[in-house]
């Protein structure tokens, strides 16, 4: 063992930020919307008041916590080494969320391969005719499911795949307008981003009302219902969050936040926002297409 | 490794006081002590009400207790243990130890970490607060399907169903947000110089640990979100009617499942070697086969759900395959135990408490695997699957390797954590109470599981009486010994003897180069590992 002269690899002291109350009332507000939706769904009056001071608290410490974040990344706190933890932080975020999805999915895959199948083919396999009429072909609301329609594949949700694409794209021009600091391409990009990303939710809101006034497709539609909505919806949610961090990014560009050096917020959100992207082109396979 | 230090506590401490300072603070030892202290408390509660449902089970019939009362308990107890307690206990460890261990000023995100652990309280409020509930007439009490939620029992429950689903959500962020904090740390802020393959083990335990969180704590949030719209918004995953399937409930909750246990552990299992070779006076034996040993084990972990629940039908190749893999995860797991031995042959062991900890681990949770084995094989699970042979299975897991693996840690790294020596007098009483009792109360289960006795019910046949009444025993020794336990930490922190930097005489690694208790701030400038 030797021991040589210190010295360290980074010049600075890792920001550690000073003590803040955000978290701990985020946890309140969490706590109190759950507790408001537990009771509404069970039928007690206070429940929706309850989300809504629970909704309000989340709402107050999201401008609460991200602004000093920003007034942090604006002051200088936070330099390369920072940088990276929070690069590797938001990678691993996203992949939970990946896996988030993959429950989802598994569950189509399970209902599709699996349990509607065989229920349709006791008679083949067991000799036994469970429910007489019911084949077990997909899409299927199972053997006592109600009527409905499935989605086509080739209306809306195409425009919406083009759509989300274009966004992809818009959101790499706008990437690469920063690192070449052309903030006029970046902002162009940005909001170009955001508009089509909003149009996609406009589209799917009315696909969700077809489907649910002409189609007979709805959440109580048996297997092909229940996939179809968690998996769309849980999507629709993400792209909504996403459509809102960019619309933040958006505002902080137009404000001057950024240079090509350093721009975390704006990857970690571009990323994101590809994220939703491919989970949209899964969906669009899997759940429209196929 | 050698290390080349500045001063390592610099900085003065400035933080708010009283309860102030522990709300808002970021410093991982405030954390990690938070953690711990949770998980302690915890412990007590989950504890007390498993001595409700084994005094109901002192004699055969019913004497205190409703059989939905009684299943209320159960559940409750697993999740507060395994969610409450034990993993807490283990991210407390983190907390605690890792940035000390590797050189890190902090967690590498200060504020998401305070979150993680204020996420906490909510949840335990919401899993519990159905028993008071009911007091008022609200509902009819708290989750009564065991800790497994399954389908469609859970789809039938009560208010306390759903507040279950809600605290499972609210833990689970706290999960990923410890989990993505110590993946950060241990990529960003270990000190210069070292490498991936001079982290401690303690570390690379936890690594893998927070992988598995992040790859399966995401899916039960799936099950439990469809088993919300499937109680309340009329989708049909786990109902034949509508195309879907009770087994697929099964499926999704053990692909996290069986993945938890390992979690539960792995943290444990990195810190065995710690505290082996210190008192074995040898260095580590094995390290790098302790590496890859804990990779494979998370990688085969995610692989092997379905063997709880072999008999449920399955198609023969499916289970000779669960069957296969699951008895494959030995191998690495055997390797673990074989590098533990190895540490200690022909060292010059002495026997203080952790050291006892650790050998009773050791010989217990040999246990734990060696029933799992039983357990895996699909023919002999088709009679010992539900009955009282898991629970004993699960209890050599779970209580000898998980929870005494963390009392290991705590004994280990308490002078540490204090800068005061706890009471070894204590310490060895704790140690022999708890290891005699534990099996006094679980081994006789065992016996009851082989001879039909199935688990999570209020009542049971005559022949079973004996059996039960001295687990009944065995369990309330073991859990006032723990009121042993809960004092000499309490005398601890108070004062003592004071504890020198390096706690134990062959103890190695950066954490005890800082004084004991170290500084508020420490390792503002790294050491550097050569
Ligand atoms: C070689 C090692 C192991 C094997 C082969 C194994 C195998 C099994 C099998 C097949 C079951 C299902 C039994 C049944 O329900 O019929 C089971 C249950 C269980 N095991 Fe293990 N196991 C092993 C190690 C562990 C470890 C290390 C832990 C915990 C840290 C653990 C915790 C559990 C738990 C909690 C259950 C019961 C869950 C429940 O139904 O509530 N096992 N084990
Ligand atoms: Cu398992």
């Amino acid at each position: 063992m030797t021991t040589s002269a210190a010295q360290t690899a980074h010049s600075h002291h890792y920001f550690v930020p000073q003590p803040s109350i955000y978290p701990f009332i985020l946890s309140g507000g969490m706590f109190l919307l759950a507790l408001g939706f537990i009771l509404k769904m069970n039928g007690f009056a206070p429940g929706p008041w309850v989300m809504i001071a629970g909704a309000a608290v989340i709402i107050y410490v999201l401008f609460g916590w991200f602004g000093k974040v920003i007034a942090e990344s604006q002051g200088g706190d936070y330099r390369a080494w920072e940088d990276k933890s929070f690069r590797y932080g938001m990678i691993w975020f996203i992949a939970s969320e990946v896996m988030f999805f993959a429950a989802f999915f598994g569950a189509l895959y399970y209902v599709r391969i699996i349990s509607v199948p065989e229920l349709g083919n006791m008679v083949a396999e067991h000799g036994v005719t469970l429910y007489p009429g019911f084949t077990g072909a997909w899409p299927s609301s199972g053997p006592k499911g109600p009527e409905f329609t499935p989605m086509g594949a080739w209306g809306i949700p195409a425009i919406n795949t083009a759509l989300l694409l274009s966004s992809g794209v818009t959101v790499t021009w706008a990437h690469w307008a920063l690192l070449k600091n052309n903030r006029l391409h970046l902002n162009l990009g940005l909001a170009a981003t955001v508009l089509l990303g909003f149009i996609f939710l406009g589209f799917q809101a009315y696909e969700y009302y077809h489907a649910y006034t002409e189609l007979g497709l709805t959440l109580g539609a048996g297997a092909y219902g229940a996939t179809f909505f968690m998996l769309t919806g849980f999507h629709g949610f993400h792209v909504t969050l996403g459509a809102i961090m960019l619309t933040v990014i958006l505002l902080r560009c137009l404000k001057g936040h950024f240079d090509s050096e350093r721009h975390f917020a704006f990857e970690g959100v571009a990323w994101y926002w590809h994220f939703v992207d491919v989970v949209w082109l899964l969906l669009f396979v899997l759940v429209y297409w196929l | 490794m050698s290390v080349a230090t500045t001063h390592p506590g610099e900085h003065h401490e400035h933080h708010p006081s009283g309860i102030l300072r522990w709300l808002t603070t970021t410093n991982h030892k405030d954390i990690g002590t938070m953690y711990l202290t949770f998980a302690l408390i915890m412990f007590f509660v989950g504890g007390i009400m498993i001595l409700a449902v084994r005094a109901e089970l002192f004699q055969p019939g019913l004497q205190l207790m409703q059989p939905e009362f009684f299943n209320q308990l159960i559940g409750v107890h697993a999740l507060v243990m395994i969610f409450a307690a034990l993993m807490p206990a283990a991210t407390g460890f983190a907390n605690w130890m890792l940035p000390l261990m590797i050189g890190a000023p902090d967690m590498a995100l200060p504020r998401l970490n305070n979150w993680g652990f204020w996420l906490l309280p909510p949840a335990a409020i919401l899993l519990t607060l159905p028993f008071t509930l009911a007091l008022f007439g609200i509902g009819d009490g708290a989750i009564a399907t065991g800790w497994t939620f399954y389908a469609p029992l859970s789809v039938q429950g009560g208010i306390g169903v759903d507040f279950a689903i809600f605290a499972v959500h609210i833990l689970g962020v706290s999960s990923i947000m410890g989990s993505i904090n110590i993946i950060v740390t241990i990529f960003n802020l270990r000190a210069p110089g070292m490498t991936m393959m001079k982290l401690p083990l303690f570390a690379w335990g936890w690594l893998i640990t927070a992988f598995l969180l992040i790859a399966t704590i995401p899916v039960l949030a799936g099950a439990v979100t469809m088993l919300l719209t499937d109680r309340h918004f009329g989708t049909h995953f786990f109902n034949a009617a509508g195309g879907g399937d009770p087994i697929l409930f099964q499926h999704l909750f053990w692909f996290f499942g069986h993945p938890e246990v390992y979690i539960l552990l792995l943290p444990v299992w990195g810190l065995m070697p710690h505290v082996l070779s210190t008192f074995s006076r040898k260095p580590t034996y094995g390290y790098t086969a302790q590496v890859y040993s804990f990779i494979a084990i998370g990688v085969l972990s995610v692989i092997v759900w379905a063997h709880h629940f072999f008999t449920v039908g399955m198609p023969v190749p499916a289970l000779i395959y669960f069957m296969f893999s699951t008895m494959s995860i030995s191998l690495p797991l055997a390797v673990l135990f074989f590098c533990w031995i190895a540490t200690m042959w022909r060292g010059a062991m002495s026997f203080e408490t952790p050291m006892l900890f650790a050998l009773g681990f050791i010989v217990l949770f040999g246990m734990a695997g060696l029933t799992g084995l039983v357990l895996a094989d699909v023919a002999a699970d088709a009679q010992y699957h539900h009955s009282y042979f898991v629970v004993a299975h699960f209890h050599y897991a779970l209580f000898a390797g998980g929870i005494m693996g963390v009392m290991t840690g705590v004994y280990y790294w308490l002078p540490k954590w204090t800068g005061h020596m706890y009471s070894e007098t204590l310490g060895k009483w704790h140690f022999w109470l708890t290891v005699v009792s534990f099996n006094l109360t679980f081994m006789p289960q065992f016996f009851l599981g082989l001879a039909g006795m199935p688990r999570r019910i209020p009542d049971y046949a005559l022949q079973f009486a004996e059996f039960n009444a001295i687990s009944t025993v065995g369990a309330f020794i073991l859990g006032f010994s723990q009121l042993l336990f809960a004092y000499n930490i309490w005398r601890c922190v108070k004062g003592g003897e004071k504890a020198k930097d390096q706690v134990w005489e062959s103890a190695e690694g950066l954490e005890w180069q800082l004084p004991s208790p170290p500084p508020y701030h420490s390792w503002e400038t790294q050491p550097e590992i050569k």
